[in-house]
């Protein structure tokens, strides 16, 4: 049984539709990413799922319950965007605070070594940097064990080694058999991290796969880049359906296509017996696939 | 310890760690009572308060004081950052409810409160001879009716304010003349009928003159009691209607 079900969740604030129609399924165990560009309605979905909003309509389930299930706060940890703790708090007293809020916490102390906080402890909250803050959140949003883990946009703001540290973190936790939302706009992060991705833009899910299959559904074109060793007839390359466009810059070759495009263009080299030089293939990423679904870059 | 008296714990501590407001809301009434009292024309019977002197008074205005810097200027500028901050929105991702949460910031008020007052009462008694609250039960009524009633104003004002930095102007803003009809700057017995009659509806001129029914022996008039539980009730619900989480 999915551990969230989602079926056509729609959110409006006044004229402005924030959600519209979203459905999907996290299976158990899974680091499931939504993945999304800034206003896409990715932070407004998962804090319907969290129960902090209630959705115009749609059916979401968690844990089998409806999201404003009490008995759910123990269950579910959410780590939300822009929640701030009291200035004067130390990282001690809100770790020893929020593991009171639970009946079987987990234990604080290997909870902030685990996040690089042990010698923070004496540390109040407004003195922390952004990524020790950022930190400090993530370990609150696990202190109560939960068996989902729902983490909003938990990355940003980390220097690129807090951000590795913090990856291996959530996979330790998945590792545990803890379900994990993670939302997110970094490619990078998804691509890593997740076990499947739902894309959200201008609040509708428009694909849902893991990142290997995004990538491949997008199909996304691939550039192979060489240098002839006798001169070459382009009509040879365009005749191949794999192939979109051949360009020449200076003495090398372009060939811009999609599919199989480097199986398909050497195959042609070889029966005329060119040898391709400086032979340099660029596939596709995550990146050019979410720009191809998407039709924009992020941010824009 | 229940998560309540946690709750209530942090928040004391929490208070205790801003200098300036930790320093107004638990000593600066106590300063006051000390310095008036030190002035020798305060320390002599006065026709106007019934062979009272004006020290007696002062005691009661300073008990009000407290009540008002805290209930006006503390307590709606804590609730609203912590909601501006997300604070009780992240309690709300918790099995504590944020309601909670509020109750042990109202807790902590009340026992500041109550620590600011003791302390003026005790430096009173003990320095210039200002005898204690001669019903004790009505004192204690009047201080809990006082307190209610300032409270209630202080959370409608933390539900309509955007931020802390706004929740602490509207409370000054209003603290100033809630203060002058309670007779911080001259004792209501001092002034125009008039003025007494429009203070006798305000909340801190309504709450001195039951804590002073109480200093002087008798129960707190009813109609004091009555305009108290009048702001009690309807910033209340106010509060309680317009109180946005998030």
């Amino acid at each position: 049984m999915a551990v969230i079900e989602v079926s056509n969740l729609s959110k409006r604030y006044g004229d402005t539709v924030a959600v519209r129609d979203v459905s999907f399924a996290v299976e158990p165990g899974e680091i499931f990413g939504i993945l999304g560009p800034n206003g896409a309605g990715k932070t407004t979905t998962v804090e319907c799922v969290a129960g902090l909003r209630t959705p115009d309509s749609g059916d979401i389930t968690v844990l089998g319950r409806s999201p404003r299930d009490p008995a759910l706060r123990a269950e579910v940890g959410v780590q939300l965007q822009e929640s701030q703790l009291q200035e004067k708090l130390t990282v001690r007293e809100a770790l020893d605070l929020y593991s009171a809020f639970y009946r079987d916490p987990a234990d604080w102390r290997a909870l902030a070594a685990e996040l690089g906080l042990a010698d923070k402890l004496r540390t109040p909250y407004g003195k922390l940097s952004g990524g020790q803050k950022q930190r400090l959140s993530i370990a609150l949003a696990l202190i109560g064990n939960p068996r989902v883990a729902i983490l909003d946009e938990l990355t940003t703001g980390l220097d690129p080694a807090a951000r590795r540290d913090t990856w291996d973190l959530i996979e330790s936790v998945r590792d545990r058999g803890v379900t994990v939302v993670l939302v997110t706009h970094f490619m990078e992060e998804a691509e890593r991290l997740c076990d499947r991705i739902a894309v959200i833009d201008r609040g509708a899910v428009i694909a849902l796969d893991t990142p290997a299959g995004l990538v491949e559904h997008a199909e996304a074109e691939q550039t192979i880049r060489f240098r002839p060793d006798k001169p070459l007839d382009d009509t040879l390359l365009t005749a191949l359906p794999e192939v979109r466009e051949v360009r020449h810059t200076g003495g090398r070759v372009e060939v811009v296509g999609t599919g199989n495009l480097l199986h398909a263009v050497s195959t042609v080299l070889a029966v005329h017996q060119i040898v391709a030089k400086e032979l340099r293939l660029e596939q596709a990423s995550l990146d050019d696939a979410f720009v191809r679904l998407t039709g924009h870059t992020d941010g824009e | 310890m229940t998560i309540f008296a946690k709750l209530t714990r942090t928040e004391i501590k929490l208070f205790l760690r801003e200098p300036v407001g930790a320093f107004f809301s638990l000593l600066f009434p106590t300063i006051l009572v000390a310095i008036l009292g030190s002035i020798k024309v305060f320390r002599d019977p006065s026709p106007e308060l019934n062979g009272l002197r004006t020290i007696d008074v002062y005691v009661g205005i300073a008990v009000a004081l407290s009540l008002a810097m805290i209930g006006l200027q503390v307590l709606p500028m804590v609730l609203a950052t912590y909601r501006e901050r997300g604070v009780l929105r992240r309690i709300a991702t918790t099995p504590v409810r944020p309601i909670t949460l509020l109750a042990a910031q109202l807790t902590a008020s009340v026992l500041i409160a109550l620590v600011s007052s003791a302390l003026c009462i005790t430096v009173g008694y003990a320095v210039y001879d200002v005898p204690l609250a001669e019903n004790f039960p009505g004192f204690v009524l009047a201080f809990l009716l006082c307190a209610l009633g300032v409270f209630a104003i202080g959370l409608l004002i933390a539900a309509l304010v955007p931020t802390g930095k706004a929740g602490n102007a509207v409370g000054t803003l209003l603290f100033f003349p809630s203060m002058f009809f309670a007779g911080l700057w001259t004792p209501r017995e001092f002034m125009p009928d008039w003025v007494q009659r429009i203070g006798d509806f305000t909340p801190m001129g309504a709450g001195e003159r039951a804590l002073h029914d109480a200093m002087s022996g008798t129960w707190p008039n009813w109609l004091s009691a009555v305009v108290l539980l009048g702001y009690l009730i309807l910033f209340g619900l106010g509060a309680a209607r317009l109180f946005r989480w998030t």
